[in-house]
């Protein structure tokens, strides 16, 4: 094979990846193109390439996704090559058939490859006889629904039902036991039809106390293929990972190398060029099971570079102009531990709703937090100011660290996710703080199921200590202060009182509970006391609880917050004009302000009689007396002026009694009937 | 910048023995006012909660902006007065502000005495709604009351200013653009139903709120008619038949969220226009005040001490600093505000009178808001001074002081006696805001020179009848007229019975000012033309 030199990459992608790949394009003196839809015309990856172009619509089917868009930019800006960084094009053999008959290179696998792989029940087939071992399964292409029934029956439940053309979660389904099988595979075919155009099937034994642990593989054109160990990604919420970490804890060398060298005859069997990914699950006995080979980039990439301190970008464009791998197996080496944190613009509380909106602030102040930058990396595909839209995957960024071991770099992780300074859009992090602060995670205690099995503690209602309270109110003042730039006295928020302490009175409460109880939770009310003359010196009395407070500005976002001679440094923001978030190095407090005028107290009470709002004629009785009738329900029409007029239950309950019947006169603010609510 | 140089030694015995006569004064003033703020008792005051409803102050606070500032008025008023105790007169009045907007608040507090109108709780009323137009401040009511105090309605009801002249205050405001705002929280009977129904928007509280011209006993009385008062004009009445109110409020705090909401609507601009400055805090340490000013008069200080711990940066620019020198005047700035101050420093004499008259006019002509702190015995006597024509010098004072249309602040520092009280803008001068501090006296004349001139005139009455009249028995017959007047020259006394609208720890007067200033800034100044000055 000629060595296909280029110096123009285009990025087929959008977000965090394209940005990274990008960077290490222009690092190698590459040019660079990015391409984007109309939703894209602002983001980052069009601001950092040196062209872009536009490729249509927001909708990815009709921009990301087409073939011809893509391959007419290339043209377009001259790119010798297309690198299709993850999801899009990326696995899409007919692409890599287009560029092929345009002469322009591929950064990723031949056609081939990714055909061998892309079909899951062929690549099995091929697997078992390249010796790599296999969950117990069906990968069978006679797709009957009794046969793949009988033969979910024979491999025992669970099982896991899966598109074959799948990836990603869509198209997969566990299924407990048989009688729920053809709910399950009715519902798989309709999400894999609609998500892949291929309704195939294929089933596995769902294993109990899985892990999954992907080994990194990487393959040149000249014969050789290395593997750059594993992570451990079985921290998932629905098959999408969430955490990832490099390498797996519990790793032996023996087995480490058993896998790896599983990994490269995948690898090998299917011809594979360039960076790829060989799935497993992990037993607890250390038996191990391939899944699937993934014929791209990871998302999760980072984490083996933080450990092996190579670029897995800059390995793919040296494979794909035709050099050979950089480095033999026997030059890796593993370098302490890493993690990889997913940040998605998405609301946890509310089921993983994604989120959209304006990042009013989207920072990590490395510096402030005290991090080491050589130690933390974010790899982002959007900045303050830019807007999240509803087109694509949610993911904003990934936040990736380092350390020497395991503990160390979870510590980092921790203290990396309290400092990024995220404001305007609902996202994952604090859920992510309570993942990567989870004593089961921080004793390796992994499994796919991990979510599922600490779903009590990752989503329980926190309850803050006084001092968190008493800290929110403080800031909560401080921002008040803040918002009025006025030099009226009547605008500084001292709770100024006449021959008296100096009073304030300041509600919050947890939007945890609030979403866990009733909307209207009670809270917290903060009453503070101070003494003229002392600016910054509180009594607050939360409960039957009181705590001398001080306050402190510092530069910024900064503040410090003095409790009982406990003085503490703290972020503090203001979200959405009514969360108090503080954050320090150890997690964060988000407390709901309740804000005198944010107050719903509720409004119509349900009124017990219902009368005639003007002179008319009762048309007809539409509920029988006593019968139970949902709020809203009509009950009685009349006619008025010509026109008829529905009288509707004003809430759940039932009538008492009607005073009239239909064809009856009625007068103005007579009664019609009787309605008792239910209690 | 004129930066005042302190001569004050804080170790000295002076300094400390004023310095605790004052603390002493000042922590017994917190403690009144503390007991006044618990209204009618904790008796009372868990009946009204079981009632589901908010005390009086709670109500207040919910009102405010969170961490605002509350200006509380007169709340020493009535103490001591009426032979049964009727704390803050049964009624609490401030400034306070609400979304925004600077208000004048007031709030009948049902614990005492239901909230019912003693003579001091009409007069405590209207000097909140004079206030209020002074200041071009909407008004706030935060009914719960149950009308005159039927006992005294001779003292209530027929005059001038009784009240009646509330319902023409709210209508007189509310044509001069002034939004009355009416939440009512309880009763509101008979006169009593017109706050709520002259008021420019109503709200009212589900199953506590009432309004009626006659309550049901009266209805009963009257014309046989047996109702509750809930049916007879309670919220579903008024906020659906009757239209007498305009929102309906689930419970107090939704009426007072309600209240806030009304003030957000205003549209309200500020009309006052000064040339502020960034405000900073005084370089002199204000808690020196106490250590300066002592209790006793008898033992004069340096009133620039006193300026100097109050005003911005203890920037005070001095006017005729070397003329009339018992008369301070300047320029300064307090929160900002640019103020011209004129402060006593001794007894008026002729020359203070026209320096002080200048000044004057010099701030009519610049609308610039005065400033004046009280400390003074009152004008020179004798013939020198008689003749020279101090009479007329002080005239022109007191027609400077009465005719400039300026926001005018008083407070009394020390002594405010006899004609010095009218020059230095008295309470008959309308000034907008007038304080007093602990230390300070008020009367006619000193005790002791009351005392005097009545015991001179005995004297001569003993002589003419050729009696004798012993040292001691003139000192005995000296004693009651002292205690006479120090009784009633005691800042509670006159703060009881409204001559001033609050006696203030001398801490809180820097505060007190800004916060005064800035909510008169509300109104626009207007032009001055002075009256004829006797030349």
């Amino acid at each position: 094979m000629t060595a296909p030199r280029f110096d123009t990459l285009l990025v087929a992608n959008r977000g965090e990846i394209a940005c990274r790949v990008m960077r290490t394009a222009r690092r190698m003196g590459l040019r660079t193109v990015a391409v984007y839809s109309d939703a894209d015309a602002n983001a980052r990856h069009v601001r950092e390439a040196d062209e872009a172009i536009r490729i249509g619509p927001a909708a990815a089917r009709e921009s990301y996704l087409d073939v011809a868009a893509v391959v007419e930019a290339a043209r377009r800006t001259g790119a010798g090559a297309i690198h299709p960084g993850y999801g899009f094009l990326s696995e899409n053999g007919g692409f890599v058939e287009a560029l092929d008959a345009a002469g322009i290179v591929f950064v990723g696998p031949p056609a081939a490859a990714i055909a061998a792989m892309g079909d899951k029940s062929a690549a099995k087939a091929r697997m078992a006889k390249a010796g790599v071992p296999l969950v117990p399964g069906y990968h069978g292409s006679d797709q009957d629904d009794a046969l793949l029934k009988a033969e979910a029956d024979k491999i025992g439940y669970p099982v896991l039902l899966k598109a074959s053309a799948g990836g990603g979660g869509k198209g997969m389904r566990v299924v407990e036991s048989s009688d729920q099988f053809q709910a399950a595979l009715d519902g798989c075919r309709r999400e894999s039809q609609a998500a892949f155009n291929d309704d195939r099937m294929l089933i596995e034994k769902y294993l109990t106390q899985p892990r999954h642990v992907e080994v990194q593989v990487f393959c040149d054109s000249h014969g050789n293929g290395v593997y750059l160990f594993e992570r451990d990604c079985s921290v998932q919420r629905r098959h999408q990972k969430v955490l990832e970490e490099a390498p797996a804890p519990g790793m032996t060398a023996a087995l480490r190398r058993e896998m790896g060298e599983a990994a490269v005859r995948a690898a090998k069997e299917i011809g594979y060029v360039g960076a790829g990914t060989v799935e497993f699950l992990l037993d607890a006995d250390r038996s191990f099971f391939f899944m699937e080979m993934n014929t791209r980039l990871q998302v999760e990439h980072p984490v083996t570079e933080m450990i092996t301190g190579q670029d897995l970008v800059e390995w793919q464009l040296r494979v794909a102009m035709g050099e050979p791998l950089p480095l033999a197996q026997e030059a890796l080496t593993i370098t302490g531990h890493s993690f990889e944190a997913r940040l998605y613009a998405e609301d946890p509380a509310q089921d993983f709703l994604p989120a959209t909106g304006r990042l009013e602030r989207f920072a990590l102040d490395l510096e402030g937090a005290g991090l080491d930058p050589c130690q933390v990396r974010l790899d982002s595909g959007v900045e303050t100011g830019d807007t999240v839209s509803m087109h694509y995957d949610p993911m904003l960024a990934k936040l990736i660290v380092h350390g020497d071991d395991r503990d160390q770099a979870l510590a980092t992780l921790n203290r990396a996710l309290a400092a990024l300074d995220i404001q305007g859009v609902v996202t994952n992090r604090g859920f992510l703080q309570r993942l990567a602060s989870h004593p089961a995670f921080k004793d390796c205690e992994l499994d796919t199921r991990f979510i599922e099995k600490h779903e009590a503690s990752l989503f329980a209602p926190r309850h803050y200590t006084t001092e968190a309270y008493a800290g929110a109110a403080l800031i909560g003042l401080h921002q008040l202060a803040r918002e009025c730039e006025s030099d009226s006295p009547w605008d500084r928020h001292d709770g100024f009182r006449l021959n008296a302490p100096h009073t304030i009175r300041i509600a919050l409460s947890d939007p945890g509970l609030a979403q866990h109880q009733a909307q209207d939770t009670a809270g917290v009310v903060v009453e503070g006391r101070r003494e003229q003359g002392t600016d910054t010196d509180w009594q607050l009395t939360i409960g039957n609880e009181t705590l001398s407070a001080r306050l402190e500005r510092l530069a910024g976002d900064a503040v410090a917050v003095t409790l009982n001679g406990h003085r503490r440094r703290l972020q503090a923001r203001l979200v959405d004009n009514s969360l108090v978030v503080m954050a320090d190095p150890r997690g964060e407090t988000r407390l709901f302000w309740r804000r005198i005028d944010a107050i719903d107290h509720g409004h119509h009470e349900a009124e017990s009689t219902l009368t005639a709002p003007m002179h008319g004629t009762v048309v007809a009785l539409l509920v029988e007396p006593g019968q139970k009738v949902e709020k809203g329900m009509p009950l009685m029409v009349m006619e008025a002026m010509k026109m008829e007029h529905t009288l509707t239950a004003p809430a759940d309950g039932q009538v008492a009694a009607f005073h009239f019947n239909a064809g009856d006169t009625v007068g103005q603010g007579d009664v019609l009937l009787e309605f008792t609510p239910e209690e | 910048m004129a930066i005042v140089t302190t001569q004050i030694n804080p170790r000295s015995a002076l300094f400390q023995a004023n310095e605790a006569a004052m603390r002493k004064e000042v922590a017994r003033l917190r403690e009144l006012t503390a007991a006044i703020g618990r209204g009618g008792g904790d008796k009372a005051r868990a009946r009204h909660e079981g009632r589901g409803k908010l005390l009086v102050r709670d109500r207040i606070d919910h009102l405010l902006d969170e961490g605002s500032p509350f200006l509380e008025l007169s709340a020493l008023a009535a103490h001591e007065v009426y032979e049964d105790a009727v704390p803050a007169a049964s009624i609490v009045t401030g400034i306070g502000r609400v979304s925004g907007v600077e208000c004048v608040i007031v709030a009948n507090d049902a614990t005492v005495k239901g909230g019912t109108y003693y003579p001091l709780t009409v007069k405590k009323h209207l000097r909140a709604q004079e206030i209020a137009r002074k200041h071009r401040l909407p008004c706030i009511y935060l009914v719960d009351s149950g009308g005159a105090f039927l006992p005294r309605q001779d003292e209530v009801f027929p005059d001038r200013d009784h009240f009646g002249r509330i319902f023409y205050n709210q209508a007189t405001l509310s044509a001069e653009g002034i939004p009355q705002i009416a939440v009512v929280m309880g009763s509101c009977t008979a006169g009593g139903a017109y706050v709520p129904a002259m008021a420019d928007e109503s709200i009212i509280v589900k199953e506590q709120g009432t309004i009626f011209l006659g309550g049901p006993p009266l209805v009963k009385a009257a014309t046989g008619e047996s109702i509750s008062a809930e049916a007879l004009g309670g919220a579903d009445v008024h906020a659906k038949l009757s239209g007498v109110a305009d929102h309906y409020a689930e419970n107090d705090a939704h009426a007072l969220q309600l209240a806030r909401a009304c003030i957000s609507r205003l549209n309200w601009q500020k009309r006052g226009r000064l040339a502020m400055q960034a405000p900073k805090p005084p370089r002199l340490d204000p808690a020196e005040l106490y250590g300066i000013v002592g209790t006793d008069l008898k033992k004069p200080f340096d009133v620039r001490e006193v300026i100097g711990r109050i005003v911005d940066d203890s920037d005070f620019d001095e006017f005729k600093r070397y003329y009339g020198d018992t008369l301070i005047t300047g320029f300064a700035h307090i929160h900002g505000y640019p103020v011209g101050i004129v402060a006593n420093n001794g007894v008026l004499f002729s020359e203070s009178a026209l320096k002080g008259a200048h000044f004057i006019e010099l701030c009519a002509q610049r609308k610039i808001p005065l400033v004046f702190l009280q400390n003074i015995t009152g004008f020179m006597v004798g013939s020198r001074y008689e003749h020279e024509g101090i009479a007329k010098h002080g005239a022109k004072l007191v027609t400077a002081v009465a005719c400039a249309r300026v926001p005018k602040f008083t407070v009394l520092i020390g002594g405010s006696f006899g004609a010095g009280n009218y020059g230095m803008c008295g309470r008959a001068f309308e000034p907008n805001l007038l304080f007093m501090w602990p230390n300070a006296r008020i009367s006619v004349m000193g005790g002791e020179q009351a005392a005097g001139v009545l015991a001179q005139v005995k004297r001569e009455q003993h002589e003419r009848d050729g009696r004798e009249w012993s040292a001691e028995d003139e000192e005995a017959f000296k004693q009651p007229t002292r205690a006479q007047y120090e009784h009633q020259g005691h800042p509670y006394y006159a703060s009881a019975r409204l001559w001033d609208d609050g006696v203030i720890d001398p801490l809180q007067t820097r505060d007190v000012l800004g916060l005064s200033l800035a909510a008169a800034m509300n109104a626009e100044i207007e032009d001055t033309r002075f009256g004829v000055f006797r030349m």
